[in-house]
């Protein structure tokens, strides 16, 4: 057994990529190794930023040697044939053994492959995975023609046994592998010699360098909690920073240091995003107050001044960087405080949103007529929810949002606020963003809803409207996200809306803003905008007034606008496939979603929701399965039936023709379901609904087992088949069972 | 604690110990460009000679304008007018790295007690059709250079491959120095008998350039000038390579490059006059891309370029 220690030193790898180049070492490594014979007990991988280090243990010194049995041609075939077979196994005429098959006598080849050491393999393994590494972005240097993330520079590449350490023989572009490491750049230049893994690990400590990722993350979040906790403080935690700096220094020093008193008074989210971004700084806050207070910084060095020089240093840029913070954060709030957030919102006039969809202005006066008409369903105030569509976008403008995009949001509430607004129109801009994530909280403040719903659909319609739909795995403008967003928006908030109504609006909105320049068309396509409130949607409310139009007229708005019901339709089924991705990580199958997609009042997303919700309830006991084979069973033999006789058996049954006790007992099964189950969906009580529906399986079950449905007589048999009929329209008044896979 | 190295004292010594370092390590000290440029990466010594097998090493201050920038000189450290120092070697020399560190030395920054980083920054002028990979360097958390391996200039790919040094000088001198209004800075020897300090020299100018760069530049006159100059550089570079007076092969590559230099610089002062429109931006910036991917493809058939009668055979 030996163990294997590889070392490949270069300069700076960028921080972000360090991990991952670690991992694919030792895949790459271990993955060859075992590929040609050679099998390890352990195996571990590291990164500085100036080395990426692999260490594997218990490795077989040699790889086992293989003998494999080949069949060749029949004895007598072809001499080419033979030659040919021979020259493939790499043997000779004597070497080949003749066996009686079946068919005759077969030559047969044994081939024996002898192992190979373990330092040979590994030479190989390791020049392959230095010559295909996938690095995300990698880099010529000097006159060679070897890619690498930035140039490498040395390669420690050691076979270790208890006798000691063999150099592995190895050389990549110039590069010859050795059996020498660098110490730290600035603190131990110089090289050394190590003889294995914990040799290396142990003279890296001694020369300041940390190997292992981890200890230098655990190093630094220990250090600058120990130092903030001494001064009552405490370290904002931001795990994405703290695995960014441990990939930037080899020894970490942690320092903290002081914000000067002038930018306190910034808002937290300032500091600790203008500190993060530029500084890669941590911040620290008052526990007290939430204050941020001061910054810890982590240095790669141990200085004779303990730090001075580079604290000093990196406050001074500090404060050259938040006195640009605060000379926008005060100019923004003079702003906004004298002409308000309108004065802000000004200049999206000349920002374009998108080529074809206009101004970031336009687009805003779309959102703010949408929030209004969607606020009284969503139980905010049409006006105050307007506003807040109006100015929640206007921190785009300023100039903290200009040089730090991420506070988009955050700062309009800050500066809504200076602009004397309520709280909902300042909270609404700051959240009508969200949700973003998959696991980010949903708004539940009217106003923000009404506000977040507008955004939301007027993109989706806007790039429905000009054909940008995401394809594949191409989602540029996070559509996905945006029907998403909508959906758990209208299901938190259980809000009731016909999203046909408000996506046919819409897309006629996008419609007008793109025929501006026709103005003939455009008073009529906004008097049917205005009807499609009253009408629910496009076509009803195109039919609405089409009787005061001329025929040429009708044409105009035909082409320009008769698109929308199919656009409409289409993103609705988009909004569909979203529901589905969605409620299958809930539980709910596929085909319930089915089940109540075609029922009525499908463009109302909580409606359907309940209804899907109820049906996999139901389907989830015993009775609601069961149900759904009694069913199947009775819409098969009413397909069958319906088809041979050429009529549909939805007449009502009579009683006063049924035969037996079970059939007799099915009649007042259904009559109970149906009493039941009415009012249930008039109330949208899907759970009761369902469950009445369920009750009905032991009668049906029973009906099934002891009644023959195609009787002699052709009376009992019409009867017993509209029986069937009123089960049939029993369910589907539910649900569409027919779609219920068994 | 006191600093082992010796301090600088002025902007001026900065630069002047930054020549005598790299002229000691064996570049060719060159002069500054005599046209107006963004950047001291459009100097022909780092953009044509980049390109090619030809060997190369040259060091140059390089005054570059930024006419967006330009902030009346009232802003501590924002210049339509500044100065770059650029080293450019070829191909790339292993110890790079410590050649600029020891340039940071000779400059007044000891490492033994400054916090040194290279931090990642990849580089790319789609003005020049042009990127790389490497780190910007941080002193005390201040980026003070920028470290590029040149990738491709011009749509070619570099082989061998550049190094490219680019100190942003007043900062880095702002820095050393210990100075925090860029006009304060001493340009020359604060003890000699006129002793002038940035501001002394440059302070009326900002307020100038800024005024012109911002409302005064007449933008239909630089309109034409762009249009000119993107057709003289097509012009220079559709002559045939012979020339007809001395049947020799001179391809015009530089005055045609001096064209793509002139359009972009126009470009920039179109930009800061507000008159490009977001979209328009991509379209100027791709037909100075194509002036100087021309002039990129132009430079490789000539001697400078690596262009031999036996290339052209082969």
């Amino acid at each position: 057994m030996a163990d294997l220690l590889i070392e490949l030193f270069s300069e700076e790898i960028p921080a972000r990529m360090q991990k991952r180049a670690s991992e694919d070492l030792k895949s790459l490594v271990t993955n060859g190794l075992v590929e040609a014979g050679l099998t390890y007990a352990s195996a571990g991988a590291f990164a500085t930023p100036r080395r990426l280090a692999l260490s594997v243990e218990g490795l077989l010194d040699a790889s086992p040697t293989t003998v494999e049995e080949r069949k060749g041609p029949r004895v007598g075939a072809p001499e080419k044939a033979l030659e040919g077979f021979l020259r493939g196994a790499g043997v000779s005429k004597d070497d080949l053994e003749i066996r009686d098959e079946k068919k005759g006598q077969v030559y047969f080849a044994k081939i024996t492959k002898p192992g190979r050491p373990a330092a040979e393999i590994v030479a190989e393994v390791l020049e392959h995975a230095i010559r295909n590494f996938p690095w995300p972005k990698s880099m010529r240097w000097g006159s060679g023609s070897l890619k690498w993330v930035r140039p490498l520079h040395s390669i420690l590449c050691i076979l270790s046994k208890e006798d000691g350490a063999e150099v592995v023989d190895l050389e990549i572009d110039g590069i010859k592998a050795g059996n020498t490491a660098f110490g730290h750049r600035f603190m131990a230049p110089k090289t050394f010699t190590v003889s294995g893994f914990d040799d290396y690990v142990t003279k890296l400590k001694q020369n300041f360098v940390m190997l292992d990722p981890q200890e230098r993350a655990d190093h630094i979040w220990h250090d600058a909690n120990n130092q903030a906790f001494a001064q009552g403080l405490e370290v904002v935690e931001d795990k994405g920073l703290l695995a960014e700096v441990a990939g930037l220094v080899e020894l970490p020093v942690v320092l903290m240091g002081d914000i000067e008193e002038d930018f306190l008074g910034l808002p937290p989210e300032v500091l600790q995003t203008s500190m993060k971004e530029h500084q890669k700084f941590f911040s620290v806050r008052n526990p007290a107050t939430g204050r941020i207070e001061k910054f810890v910084t982590v240095a790669n060095r141990e200085t004779k001044d303990n730090g001075a020089t580079i604290l000093a240093g990196n406050q001074k840029v500090l404060a050259a960087r938040l006195s640009d913070a605060k000379f926008f954060w005060e100019n923004d709030n003079r702003t906004v405080a004298r002409d308000g957030m309108e004065a802000m919102s000004a200049a999206l006039a000349n920002v374009t949103f998108h080529n074809k969809l206009g101004s970031q202005a336009a687009r805003i006066t779309r959102i703010a007529s949408l929030a209004r008409e969607i606020a009284p369903i969503v139980g905010a105030d049409a006006e105050e929810a307007a506003l807040a569509a109006t100015v929640a976008k206007a921190d785009l403008s300023s100039e903290m949002v200009y040089e730090f995009p991420e506070l988009q949001g955050i700062m309009g509430r800050y500066y809504a606020k200076s602009a004397g607004l309520s709280d909902a129109v300042a909270d609404a801009c700051r959240d009508h963003y969200s949700p973003l994530g998959p696991s980010d909280d949903v708004p539940t403040e009217p106003v923000t809803v009404a506000v977040a719903l507008a955004d939301k659909l007027d993109t989706l319609t806007g790039f429905w409207a000009i054909d940008e739909k995401p394809t594949g795995s191409k989602d540029p403008f996070a559509l996905r996200r945006a029907a998403l967003g909508v959906i758990r928006l209208l299901l938190t908030n259980d809000v009731r809306l016909h999203l046909d109504r408000f996506v046919d609006a819409q897309l006629l909105a996008h419609q007008i803003a793109v025929a501006d320049e026709n103005d003939g068309i455009i008073d009529t396509l906004k008097e049917i905008l205005g009807e499609i409130a009253e009408h629910g949607v496009f076509g009803a409310a195109f039919d609405a007034i089409s009787d005061k139009l001329s025929d040429d007229e009708k044409a105009a708005v035909n082409s320009a606008a008769g698109g929308v019901p199919d656009t409409s339709e289409d993103l609705l089924a988009f909004f569909h496939d979203r529901l589905k991705v969605f409620l299958r990580d809930e539980g709910i199958r596929h085909d319930v979603i089915d089940a109540c997609l075609v029922m009525d009042g499908n463009d109302d997303i909580t409606l359907l929701v309940k209804r899907a919700r109820a049906l996999q309830q139901m389907l989830d006991t015993e009775d609601g399965t069961n149900l759904i084979q009694g069913f199947k069973r009775a819409n098969n033999i009413l397909t069958q039936a319906e088809e041979k006789d050429g009529v549909e058996y939805s007449y009502g049954p009579d009683l006063k023709f049924a035969e037996s006790d079970e059939e007799k007992a099915l009649f007042a099964a259904l009559d109970t379901a149906e009493a039941e189950i009415k009012p249930a969906m008039e109330a949208e009580d899907f759970t009761a609904a369902m469950s009445a529906m369920a009750d009905m399986r032991p009668a049906v079950d029973a009906f099934f087992e002891a009644v023959q449905v195609n009787a002699d007589n052709d009376v009992v048999r019409r009867n017993r088949l509209n029986l069937l009929g009123r089960i049939r329209d029993i369910c589907l008044s539910v649900a569409d069972l027919t779609h219920i896979e068994s | 604690m006191s600093e082992t190295v010796d301090k600088p004292r002025s902007f001026q010594e900065i630069i002047l110990r930054l020549q005598a370092y790299w002229a000691a390590k064996g570049c060719a000290v060159l002069q500054p460009y005599d046209m107006e440029v963004g950047a001291g990466t459009f100097h022909p010594a780092t953009t044509l000679r980049s390109l090619g097998s030809t060997p190369w090493a040259a060091s140059y201050v390089q005054p570059s304008r930024r006419p967006t920038d330009g902030r009346y000189g009232e802003n501590p450290n924002r210049l339509q007018h500044y100065y770059q120092y650029q080293v450019l070697i070829k191909p790339s020399p292993p110890d790079l790295q410590d050649l600029y560190l020891g340039s940071l030395k000779a400059i007044g920054i000891d490492a033994e007690l400054h916090d040194i980083r290279f931090v990642e920054d990849d580089w790319e002028s789609p003005t020049l059709g042009a990127w790389g990979l490497g780190w910007e360097v941080w002193c005390d958390g201040m980026e003070v250079s920028q470290f590029t391996y040149f990738q491709q200039v011009g749509g070619h790919d570099c082989r061998p491959v550049s190094g490219e040094l680019t100190y942003g000088l007043e900062r880095l001198a702002m820095y050393v120095l210990g100075i925090d209004h860029v006009m304060d800075m001493p340009y020359n020897d604060p003890d000699a008998p006129i002793a002038l300090s940035y501001g002394d020299v440059f302070k009326q100018t900002e307020e100038e350039y800024s005024r012109h760069n911002f409302d005064a530049a007449n933008t239909e006159m630089l309109l034409k000038h762009f249009e000119e100059a993107e057709a003289e550089c097509h012009a220079l570079l559709a002559q045939p390579a012979e020339d007809p007076k001395t049947g020799k092969r001179i391809i015009m590559v530089h005055p045609a490059y001096d064209q793509c230099i002139k359009a972009s610089h126009l470009f920039n002062l179109l930009d800061a006059r507000g008159v490009i429109s977001v979209t328009e931006r991509q379209a100027y910036i791709g037909r100075v891309r194509t002036l100087a991917k021309a002039c990129a493809d132009a430079f490789v058939q000539t001697t400078a370029g690596g262009w031999t009668p036996e290339v052209e055979e082969a």
